[in-house]
This record gives C-alpha cells, sequence and structure tokens, in this order.
C-alpha cells in the first residue's frame, strides 16, 4: 500500500503529477485551483525529478508552453479554473489538430463569464465538445472523489500518448478544494531523452537524425483535401476511443425503478439521496459517467429502458441531459434538475426533485 | 458510526483548522472522512465555515444540510445553522459576544467559553483546539492517541512546539463544555 495522506484534491493533482513522472507544469492561478500552482512550487519538483513548472503570463501563455513540450514528446500539463480555459480553447484546438498528447485540468467554477469562484459543472458542453473550433474531440475524465484527482492524472496521460490528444479531467471546486484520504502511488521516473526518441520519435521533435526525414508538428493545412483526409484519420482515432475507453460506474442499479445519471461531485451527492430514496422504498440507481467523452451512452439506454423515468442531476442548467436524452431516445422520460452560478444542491434538494419531475 | 458536522466563525479562529485536526485524526483511526470548506474571498474577520463527515462508511455526499453537531464561534453563524441541526442533535457554542442566543427545544445545547479560558491561560491561539476538545467529550468519536497524531499532522513542523499547549487545550475544552438545554 501506498503513502496515505489527508490531501486536498487540488494538492493530489500536483503530486500525482510529479508522481507520475511529468516532465512540465505551465499555469496561471485562479481560485478554486491555485492550490495546484503552490504545491508544486512547495514541493519543487525541478530538484528531485527534474520537472519543470513555470508560472506563466497568462492562460493562453501556459497553454502554449504546453504546446511546446507535446511537441517534443514530452509529458507535460496545465490546470485552471472556467474563465482560464477558455482562454486555453485555441491551444486545444491548435493541440488536437497537430495530435499532441496533454493533460488540462479544469477545476470547474460558477459562469458564465467571470462568475463566482464556487463549485459548478457548467464547462461539460465546452469540455465534450472540444472547446475550440474545428473538428476534433478532447477525451474528458470527470473524478467525484480526492483519490480519482490523483488515480485520473495518471489515466490522463496514458490516454493522451495512447491517442496523442489532449485530455482533459474536469473537476470542480468540491472536488478540488475538499479534503480526502488518498492513497499515493509510488514516484515514477520520468521518461530518459532515449526512451523519448524510441517511442516518440516517430512525430516528435526530439532532433532529427540522419537516418530519418525531420517531423514538422503543425495544424496548418492549406490543401481542403489533404485536411479532409486528416481529419477522417483523427475521427477513426475517435472511434477507436469510443470502443476502447468509455467508462462508467454502475451504482445499484440492478434493481432499479428509477435511474439518476450525474457526474463529479454531483454523482456524490446522489449516492445519499439514493441512500434516503430506498429507506423509504423508492428503488433509485445511479450511473456515473467516468469519461464524460466518449460518453457511455450504450450502458444509460441498456439501463434506463428498464426503468420508468431518468433524472439528471447536475450543477448547471442542463447540459449532460441532452447527451443523456439522445442514449435514451425517448424509452423513457429524462428530466434535469440542477443548480447553477456556484449554488450547490444537497441530497435532499435532489430527492425532492426526483420526487416532482420523476417518481410522481 | 456516522458523524456530520458543520464548524462555522470568523476567519483566522481556526475553523478551517480544527475541522482538519478532527478528520485527520478520524481516518488514523481507520475511518473514512471529508472536510470541505467554504471558500471564498474573506479572510480573517469574514465568515468561514466546513463540513466534515467522519464514518465507518465510505463518505457518500461530502455536502449536508443536516447535521449531527454544529459547533458555532459567532453570531452569525449561530443565526444561520441553530436550524440544521437534526432533532436530537449538538449546538456547540462559545457565549463570547453572543447575544441572542439558541432557541429550539428539539436538539441538545452546550456552551463552551473558550475565548474566556483561553484569555486567563494567556494564549488565545488555543481556542480551537479547547472547542475542538469540548466537542470530543460531547462526540467521543476518536481516541486521545489519534487526535494528537492527527495535531501533530496539521501543523507545521515550525508550529509543534505548541503541541503541548494544545493537547492541554483539548483535555481542558472538554472540563468546561457545559450542556445547558437536553433535547426534549
Amino acid at each position: 500500500m501506498g503513502e496515505v495522506k489527508l490531501m486536498k484534491g487540488n494538492e493530489v493533482i500536483a503530486e500525482a503529477a510529479i508522481r507520475c513522472g511529468a516532465d512540465g507544469y505551465f499555469g496561471y492561478p485562479i481560485t478554486p485551483q491555485s492550490e495546484v500552482m503552490e504545491t508544486l512550487m512547495e514541493r519543487k519538483p525541478w530538484e528531485t525529478t527534474g520537472m519543470v513548472v513555470v508560472q506563466a503570463e497568462s492562460e493562453v501563455s501556459s497553454i502554449n508552453m504546453v504546446y511546446g513540450g507535446a511537441a517534443c514528446g514530452k509529458k507535460v500539463m496545465t490546470s485552471s479554473s472556467s474563465p482560464g480555459i477558455s482562454l486555453m480553447c485555441e491551444g486545444l484546438t491548435y493541440l488536437a489538430g497537430a495530435e499532441l498528447p496533454c493533460v488540462v485540468v479544469n477545476v470547474t467554477r460558477g459562469g458564465p463569464g467571470l462568475g463566482t469562484i464556487q463549485p459548478a459543472q457548467s464547462d461539460y458542453f465546452q469540455a465534450v465538445k472540444g472547446g475550440g473550433h474545428g473538428d476534433y474531440k478532447v477525451i474528458v475524465l470527470a473524478p467525484a472523489s480526492v483519490q480519482e484527482m490523483h488515480d485520473f492524472v495518471f489515466d490522463a496521460f496514458d490516454l493522451a500518448f495512447k491517442y496523442r490528444n489532449p485530455v482533459m479531467i474536469l473537476s470542480d471546486g468540491v472536488i478540488g478544494q475538499m479534503m480526502e484520504k488518498v492513497e499515493l502511488a509510488e514516484q515514477r521516473p520520468r521518461w530518459t531523452d532515449e526512451e523519448i526518441v524510441k517511442m516518440h520519435s516517430s512525430w516528435a521533435c526530439t532532433g532529427k537524425t540522419a537516418d530519418r526525414e525531420g517531423n514538422i508538428v503543425t495544424s496548418l493545412e492549406l490543401d481542403p483535401y489533404a485536411q479532409e483526409q486528416f481529419n477522417y484519420k483523427i475521427f477513426e482515432k475517435y472511434a477507436r476511443c469510443e470502443q476502447e475507453d468509455v467508462r462508467f460506474e454502475e451504482y445499484m442499479c440492478d434493481d432499479a425503478d428509477y435511474l439518476i445519471v450525474a457526474f463529479g461531485s454531483s454523482a456524490r451527492i446522489c449516492k445519499a439521496t439514493i441512500a434516503q430514496a430506498r429507506a423509504e422504498g423508492y428503488k433509485v440507481g445511479l450511473i456515473r459517467p467516468i469519461t464524460l467523452w466518449p460518453f457511455p451512452s450504450k450502458k444509460i439506454a441498456e439501463v434506463a429502458k428498464r426503468t420508468k423515468g431518468v433524472l439528471v442531476a447536475e450543477l448547471n442548467m442542463g447540459q449532460m441531459v441532452d447527451d443523456v436524452r439522445l442514449a435514451v431516445n425517448g424509452a423513457v422520460p429524462v428530466e434535469h434538475y440542477g443548480r447553477t452560478g456556484g449554488a450547490v444542491y444537497t441530497p435532499d434538494q435532489v430527492y425532492e426533485a426526483l420526487k416532482n419531475k420523476i417518481i410522481k | 458510526m456516522k458523524q456530520e458536522l458543520i464548524i462555522a466563525g470568523f476567519g483566522g479562529q481556526g475553523v478551517l483548522s480544527t475541522g482538519k485536526i478532527l478528520a485527520y485524526s478520524g481516518m488514523l483511526q481507520g475511518y473514512e472522512v471529508s472536510w470541505l470548506p467554504s471558500y471564498g474571498p474573506e479572510m480573517r474577520g469574514g465568515t468561514a465555515n466546513v463540513t466534515v463527515v467522519v464514518s465507518d462508511q465510505p463518505v457518500s455526499s461530502p455536502i449536508v444540510q443536516m447535521c449531527d453537531t454544529i459547533i458555532v464561534l459567532n453570531q452569525q453563524s449561530l443565526d444561520k445553522f441553530e436550524q440544521n441541526v437534526r432533532p436530537g442533535g449538538n449546538l456547540i457554542y462559545d457565549t463570547n459576544g453572543i447575544t441572542h442566543h439558541p432557541t429550539r427545544k428539539d436538539i441538545n445545547i452546550y456552551t463552551i467559553n473558550a475565548t474566556e479560558e483561553c484569555a486567563k491561560m494567556g494564549n488565545a491561539r488555543l481556542f480551537n483546539t479547547m472547542i475542538l476538545g469540548g466537542y470530543l467529550k460531547v462526540c467521543p468519536i476518536v481516541d486521545m492517541e489519534y487526535v494528537k497524531v492527527g495535531l501533530k499532522k496539521s501543523l507545521p513542523e515550525r508550529a509543534w512546539k505548541t503541541l503541548p499547549a494544545n493537547e492541554q487545550a483539548i483535555v481542558h475544552g472538554g472540563e468546561i463544555i457545559t450542556l445547558v438545554h437536553k433535547a426534549e
């Protein structure tokens, strides 16, 4: 068993970045995720593993530093919160367009605009639709605990390099600010230059040698037909991701008459709702999508059709509910319950909504 | 066993660290714990609160509406959180600066004059550990040996010289807490 500590979700992101052997973190402070860089600055990984930590002059700069590191085949990441992520979206589409791996953490706060600094899940659309322009996807992992904040940093880098694509960890102020028990993984070594050449010299800028052509990392293509072929190619990659890497948690669904679909911190709250509902004789189950893209549509469709109705609880005005409705495709009623702007519902409030909208 | 509590007061009173010591101790004793702060632009002088859950089962929701115990350290927090104590639950407060006292009859109400006692002891910084001691007397969910380790783990190394005084304050908190109303 690894080292067990009581830590904040944000602190754990930093700790996991060091321990998974990341090469670089580039960020800019913003509440409620500032502890990520604070922790890195305290830990000084440049003195131990050699990991680089840079406070950039802006989020735009951070994401472009990530682009630079990724283009060299390095394990690089950034983190921010909603308004900062909006600034990074141009970079995200360029990263996807250049087929570069990286990890981006969004500790979501209430919006729109500068909004509030309290927890929200209103960046669901932005995350699962990619955020920037053009035809591309971002793989999105939604942690529901401090332990998952830790584990998903490792998983996110694995997926980023498997598909050579940005991966986002979509968290929120609850998970970022909360302290829980976490078991930390053993320190992994960073890749050596030789290992990077061996694994990534087919595409990364690792230094051209006489026996190969130079690699050009770009997202610019002036020939529309070549761009079309490229887009077909990355969508084959996305189709493979949809086949191989959909993740979800199924909770008390076997006998469920009613289903809740919720992700991240909301799923935690809904588990308490389910305990209340079951104590009063209502058989309620939960599906927690862990990958928000690729979305567990098949699983939701399969479970939903055995129930009398689905409540989608999310801290926004109704975003994931669209994907659930597409999955369920009219088989049973699908309703949304949310709070927004940084307000967080309690288990009782979700239960009221469940009774009013679904159980009736 | 499951204890859901909120600790609320002014920023700077040690509200968040009291919760952290309790959560750390609970974890060391083998319980599942969560610690969720209110966070905002407020710092010293503003309001602060933290929700702590200590349970022998995995913690589902870290967000709680009705609590087993609520500890309030100023008037605003008392006014705001008195309604959030479960019937039969506990409300613990320091009477210092309180003009409107709690009125509910269906909960246990305890007072702890920690501000005054700390002043007598000449160290206002023992306030929060004294409050924690009072709480642990009412709800002895964690053994003292784990509280001591939790306390040490929660404090930066430069503050370890204050450990004996803080441990003493925890014990003294247990001595001075007083039941003023028993739940009807």
